[in-house]
């Protein structure tokens, strides 16, 4: 299943957020969108999910999702948005139960999938005994068990700490080299997305333009071990944005 | 292992030893204080010892027995009550209005605190007349009750529910617009329906906005089950303490008092509980 963004813009009143965005995000491919703060790649990322409409252009879905999704548009947030008062095996639970899958059948899924995140000794335990990088976890078993076609990542690693964040990009970069999910990876961090792009889309300052797309075509399992190689790529993402981070810094901020 | 250190920039060493300078010291310690100890026994202590002051004070006559009656004097008139099986009679009459009054006013107001938090309209509509209701001390309002509900237990049970209505009903609409709106748009994105949204996301998320709304409510339906019973009951707590107060017995009005200490206490202490098992998840 293939997305296609269309000449996509917005404004909130008076504030132009986006303006004419195209991109496309092809089946089994990671798009890492990079940009400075306040530049609306998160409220890009809830238009692809369909949670927000653009004041113009539009977000196309090509071709069908797998057989067996029940959500194909899944999000991870940011602040892993678990219910505290589930157990870790509840939070999966909670988005199955909608489809009418429950006991056995719920049972060998939330199986499967904490099995895949590593997490099959805590299912028991309620988000409050988790640490950040466990809750992200959790927040990804519950998108695997949906069986999505695309992941929609909002910053899934900017609220943990950098020991952490490099424990569950190898996770991620695992379970992708496994299982070939396609992604749209929203970050501010480059080190993320130069190790996990297949295709980088930088954004300008508010209004938020595409100023430049990279490619990196070497395979996702092969740069931890040549990240020097990555290093020139990383430092013209961080070229292109260094002056338009400096002035969104310095931005007094109204809007969200 | 020499190999590897001429590879790189770094050297490494497993321990470092070091030689504190003679003028060395401790740093000074400045943390600590501010924290909360608990203190088991104190709280009962402080009751023992000021109701024994009390009783010795009334002995020795420092307290004048008109003024105020020894614990001892209270505490026989409420063996007198338990003996004559008077006690029972008060203490159904008075829960059975409080239960009343207080179950469907707090589900009166949960139900409406919902409506309001979760329609735009309903919120648009109600919340001027709760707010303008709320203030208004429903005592006054008790002649009104007593004409359009009797005198008899309508008129009681109506000021206990209406007057633990409207602090429900704005405890649960807070508590709803309190809800985590992060979690709400999790819900969304994985396609739950509205009513799972509201019953799975919303009604949990409100819960401990509506428990400490019930918290308060339970004191105001004790305050306002005396007001209630002191119009027209024969029995109960209020109408009891309200003929020891006529007849100036005040050993009875120290035992009825304290009989409604009590029972805010139990009431306190089992919204405690319930706080305990539906809120296990909190930090």
């Amino acid at each position: 299943m293939d997305i296609v963004v269309e000449n996509l813009s917005h404004r909130y009143g008076q504030t132009d957020v986006l303006d004419g965005i195209t991109f496309e995000l092809k089946g089994g491919e990671i798009v890492c969108i990079i940009g400075p703060s306040g530049c609306g790649k998160s409220t890009l990322l809830r238009f692809i999910g369909g949670l927000e409409q653009p004041t113009s252009g539009r977000v196309l879905i090509a071709g069908s999702p797998p057989a067996g999704s029940l959500n194909p548009l899944t999000y991870i947030f940011q602040d892993f948005a678990l219910l505290p008062w589930r157990t870790v095996e509840g939070n999966v639970s909670l988005v199955l139960e909608d489809h009418g899958i429950k006991g056995g059948k719920a049972d060998a899924i939330i199986d499967d999938v904490l099995r895949r995140t590593k997490l099959s000794d805590f299912r028991k335990a309620l988000p409050r005994q988790l640490s950040g990088g466990m809750k992200q976890r959790v927040a990804i078993a519950r998108a695997l068990s949906v069986n999505p076609a695309v992941m929609l990542m909002d910053e899934p690693l900017s609220a943990l700490d950098s020991q952490t964040r490099e424990l569950l990009l190898d996770d991620l970069i695992e379970l992708w080299t496994r299982e070939r999910f396609s992604a749209c990876y929203v970050t501010h961090n480059l080190a993320e997305a130069v190790r996990l792009g297949h295709k980088i889309i930088v954004l300008s300052r508010r209004p938020g333009r595409i100023r430049q797309i990279v490619r990196i075509d070497m395979p996702l399992d092969e740069r931890a071990g040549r990240i020097a190689e990555l290093e020139t790529t990383q430092r013209h993402l961080w070229n292109l944005m260094r002056e338009e981070a400096r002035a969104a810094d310095m931005e007094l901020s109204d809007v969200a | 292992m020499s190999l590897e250190t001429a590879n790189t920039l770094h050297a490494t060493t497993p321990q470092e030893a070091v030689v504190a300078p003679p003028d060395a010291r401790p740093v000074p310690f400045r943390g600590g204080g501010f924290k909360v100890r608990k203190y088991r026994l104190i709280s009962p202590l402080v009751f023992i010892v000021l109701i024994g002051l009390w009783e010795i004070g009334s002995r020795t006559g420092f307290i004048s027995s008109i003024a105020l009656p020894a614990p001892s004097e209270a505490f026989r008139a409420f063996q007198d009550l338990v003996r004559t099986g008077m006690l029972w009679t008060h203490l159904e009459a008075s829960l059975y209005r409080l239960s009343v009054g207080w179950i469907f006013g707090s589900a009166l107001g949960v139900a409406v605190g919902l409506t309001i938090g979760l329609f735009s309209l309903a919120r648009a509509g109600m919340l001027p007349i709760v707010s303008a209701l709320f203030p208004i001390p429903k005592i006054a309002l008790l002649p009104l009750f007593i004409v359009w509900f009797g005198i008899g237990e309508g008129s009681k049970v109506a000021t206990i529910l209406f007057g633990t209505f409207f602090p429900t009903v704005i405890a649960t609409y807070g508590g709803v617009d309190n809800v985590d709106r992060n979690l709400i748009r999790m819900g969304q994105s994985f396609g739950l329906s509205w009513f799972s949204i509201v019953r799975k996301i919303i009604i949990p998320g409100a819960l401990p906005a509506i428990l400490s709304g019930f918290r308060i409510s339970a004191s105001i339906a004790i305050v306002l089950l005396v007001a209630a019973e002191m119009i027209g009951a024969q029995y109960g707590i209020g109408a009891y303490i309200l003929m020891a107060g006529a007849l100036f017995a005040t050993d009875q009005l120290i035992a009825g008092v304290a009989m409604l200490s009590v029972l805010g206490l139990t009431v306190g202490w089992l919204i405690g509980k319930a706080e305990q098992y539906f809120l296990n998840w909190r930090t």
